[in-house]
This record gives structure tokens, sequence and C-alpha cells, in this order.
């Protein structure tokens, strides 16, 4: 029979080893889909490898992957600590993204040291007044965060599908539902040459490291943690509840919308409604497996992007579907829940006859 | 209530629970200590100890949600032979009639009390639901000791008293025949407690065993046979209780000398808070108060009496700035207050300690110093640009720590690993250590053992001797009478004027606090400690 026992304070090694094992094991578990679809399982591990690490232009389209689920996961793990259920960081990529594409595009023309800040802080705004909105419904009347900020994904997708078709079209692109291309001066530059890669992944290492310094050493992070750990015991000592859900708004929501930016004026170039394959999304899984640290963000976006790198690559060169990396990303969450369960109990495993 | 009833010494004969050796150990904390314990058959045995003694750890080994280290716990079975208990099995503890009462009950609110009590017992592939076999075994088991509660009443609506007495019929149910109550007490009026007690005396003459955990000493001298103390996890005393008095018994549990709490005669000076026909009405008197007027002096312990939700809550977040009046004025310090606000109040010398030392007191998760530094971290103390001083912070705390001897690994320890006395230490730390004129100290003392109790007196009486304004919301009688120098009563948000403590009958006080005897200085004016 097995026992559950809770541990009173797990180690270091179990905080930071057991996300790393679920990871791996969640690669591993891998082999059997792999197997039932009747791949070579040895050699689609390696295509796999090589997909997401073999060469530069690899290695260049993974940390492009990457840049994006860095910013989104942030988001989520930011909103997530404070317990704000920001389930909307989707639809906040897009209006961010929406928002370079409008003064980004031609209608302010300045130089780069000009234009690429502008492009930034217009998107991070239009992404936290889309969180902004729902929080205050959360803390005024008590609305479901959850509710609101999923279902505004779809009406921002609606949206943006309008503006695209009417006031955002390009009419130099053949009748394509898609924006004006963003001006040069303001396009993020590459970080190698002829490589996708570009300063965008920088923006993201420098706020994960930025925000794990605002959570753990400033004042708004110290009540940030507070409010998101106990907000009774929180607000007894003088802390404004509502004042802290709004800067984490702000900065959730920012961070969503500084992805869309990235993915504007950094990979795309232009607007689309295919701009985002779901990296709202999949930032709450990429938080998770961080288990909501701003700097584990950076680790588990990178798990993250070369799983759906390696397995699309893998999947062109064996005809397996690139579904695969999905089922991964989905079996490393579930490893990484039992995982933190696995943290804080300690189970025992009992034959029943041992005692008489 | 001193009349400790005794049941013959043929009855105990029979043995019925016995732990030899019993050792467990976190790391490198020892949290039981080879103890031995035996319980007998109609037994009432009452396990005393500070928080943090162990008593916790052994009744999780004995339910077996803890394995022991080491040592054995033998129950005996049904008919007579001593059989070792599989450990950290919970199912064959109830197997072998052992029934748990946890201070917080496990209940679910929304079912009935009959719901609650069959639930787990009826096989849930069951057809049709056939309730009056358990409803005839649970009427005899009313009838024969006193347990009466209505059962087709959802538990919400039940007092805390009924609802204990539904855990308790839930273990009599399961055939329980060793009863285990973990503070029982601690939630309970002094009525409700002593007719706890008349029950548990009936249930033991049946043959039942019973084990209270424990730390109010009075209570446990009227209802047990024999005490056993804990400290430091281990067994430290054992005597029969008709041989024991109470100062021999706090000392074993402390480990030292506890010393009385008492107030040194001092005048009060000028009023620091004043309530004026402060109304308050949110729909439900537990919350409510109505036209309320309250006066604390420097310099002076004012006690609020009352069972609880009479208001108290209500008053509590008034003046610890959670909630404003609908009508009337609060002046603090001779100013009309027109910004309730927590940040303000805690900013202006208000010392607040909250009712729920857990929920509304600490952030678990957070370190000792952090949650010592919790109110004041936008001081300009604490921080230079909005970047924390971690180094200021940490000082302060090994300083509060010392000062108030925390008992905890450290600074850096989350707050979540302290005991709930070293809990109420952390928060007398963090507001006292600020020189407070107003005091707001909601049940201090509550669910402390004698030593923590004894402590959080000391440090309110010093900060009165230092002219600050006390203000203490009490259930505890025994607690208002020791230190106030003033009492009111509250009673469905009405409170009466203070009166001087040395002026007050206890029983008095009680029917007062039952809402059946006005006071019985009543006057209109709103300082009647000059009435004296």
């Amino acid at each position: 029979m097995i026992r559950f026992e809770p541990r009173s304070n797990p180690g270091p090694l179990l905080v930071y080893g057991v996300p790393v094992l679920a990871a791996t094991i969640a690669i591993l578990l891998a082999a059997i889909p792999l197997a039932l679809a009747g791949a070579p399982i040895i050699k689609a591990y390696g295509l796999m490898i090589t997909g997401a690490f073999g060469s530069v232009f690899s290695t260049s389209e993974m940390l492009t992957r990457a840049t994006p689920l860095i910013l989104t996961g942030l988001a989520a793990a930011i909103a997530f600590r404070a317990k704000l259920w920001n389930i909307g960081a989707e639809g906040q990529l897009y209006m961010g993204a929406m928002a370079a594409v409008a003064v980004g595009s031609g209608v302010i023309d300045g130089p780069s040291w000009v234009m690429i800040p502008l492009v930034i802080i217009a998107g991070m705004i239009a992404g936290a007044l889309m969180l902004i909105g729902p929080t205050l419904l959360k803390t005024r009347l008590g609305v479901d965060e959850v509710v609101t900020t999923l279902l505004l994904n779809f009406i921002v997708l609606l949206f943006v599908q309008m503006m695209l078709e009417g006031a955002l079209k390009d009419p130099m692109s053949m009748g394509w539902p898609q924006s004006e291309p963003i001006i040069d001066s303001a396009v993020f530059p590459p970080l190698l040459e002829r490589m996708r890669v570009h300063i965008g992944l920088i923006i993201a290492l420098v706020s994960a490291i930025a925000l794990a310094i605002f959570v753990k050493r400033t004042v708004w992070g110290f009540e940030i943690r507070a409010v998101g750990e106990n907000a009774a015991a929180a607000k007894f000592s003088g802390i404004s509840v509502t004042k802290t859900m709004i800067l984490v708004a702000a900065l959730s929501g920012g961070l969503a919308g500084l992805a869309g930016v990235s993915e504007v004026a950094g990979t795309r170039g232009y607007l689309a409604t295919d701009l985002s394959p779901g990296y709202g999304y999949a930032g709450i899984v990429v938080a998770m497996l961080a288990r909501l640290s701003p700097v584990g963000v950076i680790a588990s976006a990178l798990f993250v992007a070369s799983v759906f790198v390696g397995a699309d690559s893998m999947s062109r060169a064996i005809g397996v579907s690139s579904y695969l990396a999905d089922l991964i990303v989905a079996m490393a969450l579930l490893c990484v829940l039992i995982g933190g369960f696995l943290t804080r109990f300690k189970v025992h495993f009992d034959r029943k006859s041992a005692q008489g | 209530m001193s009349s400790a009833a005794h049941t013959s010494s043929e009855t105990l004969q029979d043995l019925l629970l016995s732990l030899a050796g019993v050792t467990k150990r976190f790391g490198a904390l020892v949290a039981n200590d080879a103890i031995d314990l035996t319980v007998h058959k109609g037994e009432i045995v009452a396990l005393l100890g500070e928080n943090g003694a162990g008593k916790t750890t052994l009744m999780n080994i004995l339910f077996g949600h803890y394995v022991a280290d080491e040592g054995t716990v033998t129950v005996a079975s049904r008919d007579g032979t001593l059989e070792q208990l599989e450990p950290g099995a919970p199912q064959a503890a109830l197997d072998a009639g052992i029934g748990m009462v946890h201070q917080h009950f496990t209940l679910a609110e929304n079912l009935t009390g009959l719901d609650n009590i069959v639930l787990g017992t009826e096989s849930i592939f069951r057809v049709r639901r056939d309730r009056s076999t358990a409803r005839a075994k649970l009427g005899e088991l009313m009838a024969g000791s006193g347990l009466n509660v209505d059962l087709d009443q959802p538990i919400h609506k039940l007092t805390v008293g009924e609802k204990q007495r539904v855990e308790i019929l839930k273990a009599l149910y399961r055939d329980a025949r060793l009863l285990v109550l973990d503070e029982p007490t601690a939630v309970l009026t002094p009525q409700e407690a002593d007719s706890l007690f008349a029950i548990l005396r009936k249930l033991a003459a049946t043959g039942l065993a019973v084990i209270i955990i424990a730390h109010k000493l009075a209570e446990v001298l009227a209802v047990s046979h024999r005490i056993a103390v804990l400290r430091g996890g281990a067994k430290v005393g054992e005597m029969k209780t008709s041989e024991a008095d109470h100062k021999s018994i706090a000392e074993l549990m402390v480990g030292r000398e506890v010393p009385a709490s008492r107030r040194t005669p001092r005048e009060a000076g000028k009023p620091v808070i004043t309530l004026a026909d402060v109304i308050i009405d949110r729909g439900d008197s537990r919350r409510s108060l109505h036209s309320v007027n309250v006066t604390a002096r420097e310099g002076e312990i004012l006690g609020i009496a009352g069972v609880s939700g009479n208001g108290q809550a209500a008053l509590a977040q008034l003046i610890a700035g959670l909630d404003k009046p609908d009508s009337g004025t609060v002046e603090i310090f001779g100013d009309k207050v027109t910004k309730f606000d927590a940040h303000t109040f805690a900013q202006n010398g208000i010392a607040r300690i909250p009712e729920d030392r857990h929920h509304d007191g600490m952030v678990g998760s957070m370190t000792v110093a952090e949650n010592i530094a919790i109110e004041d971290v936008r001081s300009a103390e604490y921080q230079k640009l909005g970047f924390l001083d971690f180094d200021v912070i940490r000082k302060r705390a090994e300083h509060a720590i010392a000062d108030y001897d925390v008992r905890c690994p450290g600074p850096d320890a989350p707050a979540r690993l302290l005991s709930g006395g070293n809990i109420q230490k952390l928060i007398l730390a963090r507001v006292l250590e600020k020189s407070p004129r107003l005091i707001l100290a909601n049940q201090p003392s509550r669910g402390l053992d004698v030593g923590a109790q004894s402590e959080v007196h000391r440090r309110l009486l010093e900060a009165r001797q230092n002219g600050a304004a006390v203000i203490l919301i009490s259930e505890d009688l025994d607690e208002l009478l020791t230190i106030s120098d003033q009492i009111a009563v509250i009673h469905a948000g009405h409170i009466t004027p203070a009166m001087p403590t040395e002026s007050i009958d206890r029983s008095e006080l009680g029917l007062m606090m039952a809402g059946q005897k006005a006071a019985p200085h009543a006057t209109t004016t709103t300082n009647p400690g000059e009435t004296a």
C-alpha cells in the first residue's frame, strides 16, 4: 500500500531537480506514441535533437520560437504568483502586436532608437490595458477573471480580423488580410546575419532577469508575493490588494503585449491573424513548468521551443504527425504537476503483510 | 468545578491502548522522544503540553498519519487481546475503534448532521437510502450521553458547540472505544465547555476511553482522571488528577516558573480612542455595531468581554482600519478619523493583533524577517528607491527574534514552520517594537499554551505601563479579569459602558455576556471610569 507523508521543507535538489526530471521523463515517454506510429525511435530522437540544435540555423529557429514563449511565460508567471489567473495572454499578445503596427508602420517615422522603444511601449500599454479591465472587474465586482480573460482572446482575434480587413489593411497585399509592414527603423535587428533570431530574445532574457529582481528585491515585488500567498494577511498589514492586482495586471499584460511586438517587429514584419500559433496559451505551460520562477521561465521556454522545433523537423523527415510536439509538452506538464506533488509529499511503499 | 469525576479503580484495570517508546524524528528535530502512554477503559486522560511539545505528532502516529521511527502502538481488540496497530494505516486505527475530533472540524457545511455522520459508512453502490437504522442507533447514543443535536439541520446552521457534538457522534457512530479530542474547549463558551465535560464523564462511565489534548489547566483538572505532560517531545510527568495542582502542572509544562500576570495600579491618562455613537450595519449581528460608545485611555487596558459572534469582528475591523462606520465618529489621539485605512492606522502608532493569526497575521511562505517587516516595507528605513534593504530587514528581525524569544530556525526561515505561539510572538514583535500608543488585541492568547499566554499578557501590561491604551477583545474571562483595568460587555452589537474590573462580579459578567442583564453602573456618560 502507498502512503503520503507531507514534507515540511523540501530541499533545493528536490525543488530544482524535479522539473528537469519531469521534462526528461516526458521526452522518454514520447517513445510510446513514436512506436505506435511505427517510426524508428532512436532515429526519431536523433532527428529531434538535430532539428533543434543541429546547426546554427536550427538553433536560431529554436531561439526565435523561444522568444515569445519566454515573454508569455513571464506574463503567466507574474500573474499566477499574485493568484491573478490571466488566461488571456493570447489576446494581449495580439493587442500588443496591433498597437506596434499602428504606430510602427509609417504613421510616425524616426531613427531606430526612437522607433523601437516606441513600438515596444505602445504594445506593452495595449497589452496592459487588456488585462487591467478584467482585473478591475475582479477587484470591484468579483467577476471571475478566468472567464473574462479567456473570452477576450476570441473577441480580440475577431477585432484584429476586422481591423485587418479595414483600417489596418495593407493596400499592397493583394487582398490578403494583413497589415502594412513595420517600417525598417522599427524592425528588431537580427542577432546573426541571415538568421531569424532577433534582439527580441535579448529583450526577453533581460525582462526575465529584471522581473526576478523586481519580485525578490523591490517593495512592489514584496507586495505582489504577499498578496499572492495570503491576500487576507496582506490586506490586514495595510497593503492595498486592488493596487497590487492592477500593478500585476499591467506587468503581465505588458509582457504578453511585448511578445506580440517582438513577433511583428522581429519575426514577421507585419500583422496577420496567424501571428501566434497559441503562444499565449503555451506561456501558461511554460510558467507552470518553471514553477512560476522568472529565471526558470527561460529554461522551460527553451525546452518547449526545442521540443516544438525539433519535433517539427523530425515529423517532416519521417512523416509522423507534428502533434507529437504538443503531446510531449503536455506530458511534461503532467510530469511537473506530479513532480510538484512529490516535492510536497514523501511517498512510502509498504508491503501489506509487513506488520502482523 | 474542581469536583473531578473519578471512576472506581476496578474499571481502570482494562488496558485499552498502550504506546511504548514511540519516537519520531523530523530531520534533526525529535518531535516524540520515547513516549510511553497507556489508556484504560472508562478513563479520561489529559495530554498537556505547550505548542510544539509533540502532542499532535503523537496523535498523528496513533492515527496512522505518521509512522513512528521507533516504538509500538498496541490496542486491545474487542475480545480483550492486545494487538499491535498497523503503523501508517488510518483505516486500521478506525477499525480498532479510535475516533478523533479535530480542533478544526472536518464536517461538510452544506450537509446535515446525519449526512455527515453516515458519510463514508454507506456503500456508494446502494440502491436505496435507508437511514432508519442509523437514526435509531444515533437516537440511542444521544439518549445515553446527552449529546443532543438536531441532526436534520445543515451544519452551517449549527453553533460551534453543536458542530462538536456532531463530530463526537460521528466517532461514536463508528463504534469508537477511544475518543481523542484535540483542544475541544478552544472554541466553546464556558457554559458549552461545562456541558461537554458532563457528556464526557457520562461516556467514560459507560466504558469509553478519552484522550483530551488541552492547554486550559482548570478544565483539565475538572474532567480528567490522569494527566500526562509533554515537553520538548518527551513525557516529563504523569500523575493522577487528584494529586495534581495548577501551579505544579504549569511549571512542568513550561519547564520553568510561570510568572503570574499582575497589574500594578496606574492612573489612566487622556483618551486615546473614542468611538461616539458608531453604527456599522452589515445586516447580520455578527458584523454590526449599534450606536456604540467606547473610550480607551493612556495606560489603561479596556477589556471587551463577550461570546464570539456578537459584533467583536465589526469592532476589531473598525479599529484595525479595515472598515469604516456608517455613522458616528471615531477620534484617535484627539483627531477625528476621516481616512479608515489599514496602512495609515499601522503607520500612526496603532498596533493591531489580529484574531486569526494564521489567516490575517502572516504570510506562511514568506520569511520570518519579511513577516516582521510587512507593515513597514514602504517606510524609508526599509527601502531606497523601491528596492528593499534586506540587511536592515534581517537585522530588525534578528533583534525581534531575540527580544521576543521567537523560536524559529532563523530570520530567513519560512514563517509557516512556526508554531502558533511563536507566530503570535512574531506578531507582537512586529507591532509592539514600534512603541504603539494604541493596541488592538483581538483574542491575543486564544489557542496558546500557558507559557505563551503569560508572555502575551506580560507584553500587553508592559505597553500599558509605558502609557499605551489597550483594547483587549477576549472570550476568556480569566484573561479579562486578570489584566483589564476596565471591562465592557459586547452583546448583539451593543457595548455596555466600561466598568472598573475591581467592581465586577464574575457571574454577573456571564449573564451580561448572555444578554440577560444590563450593566450595573449603566450611565449615559462615555467615560464611566470616573464613576469608580
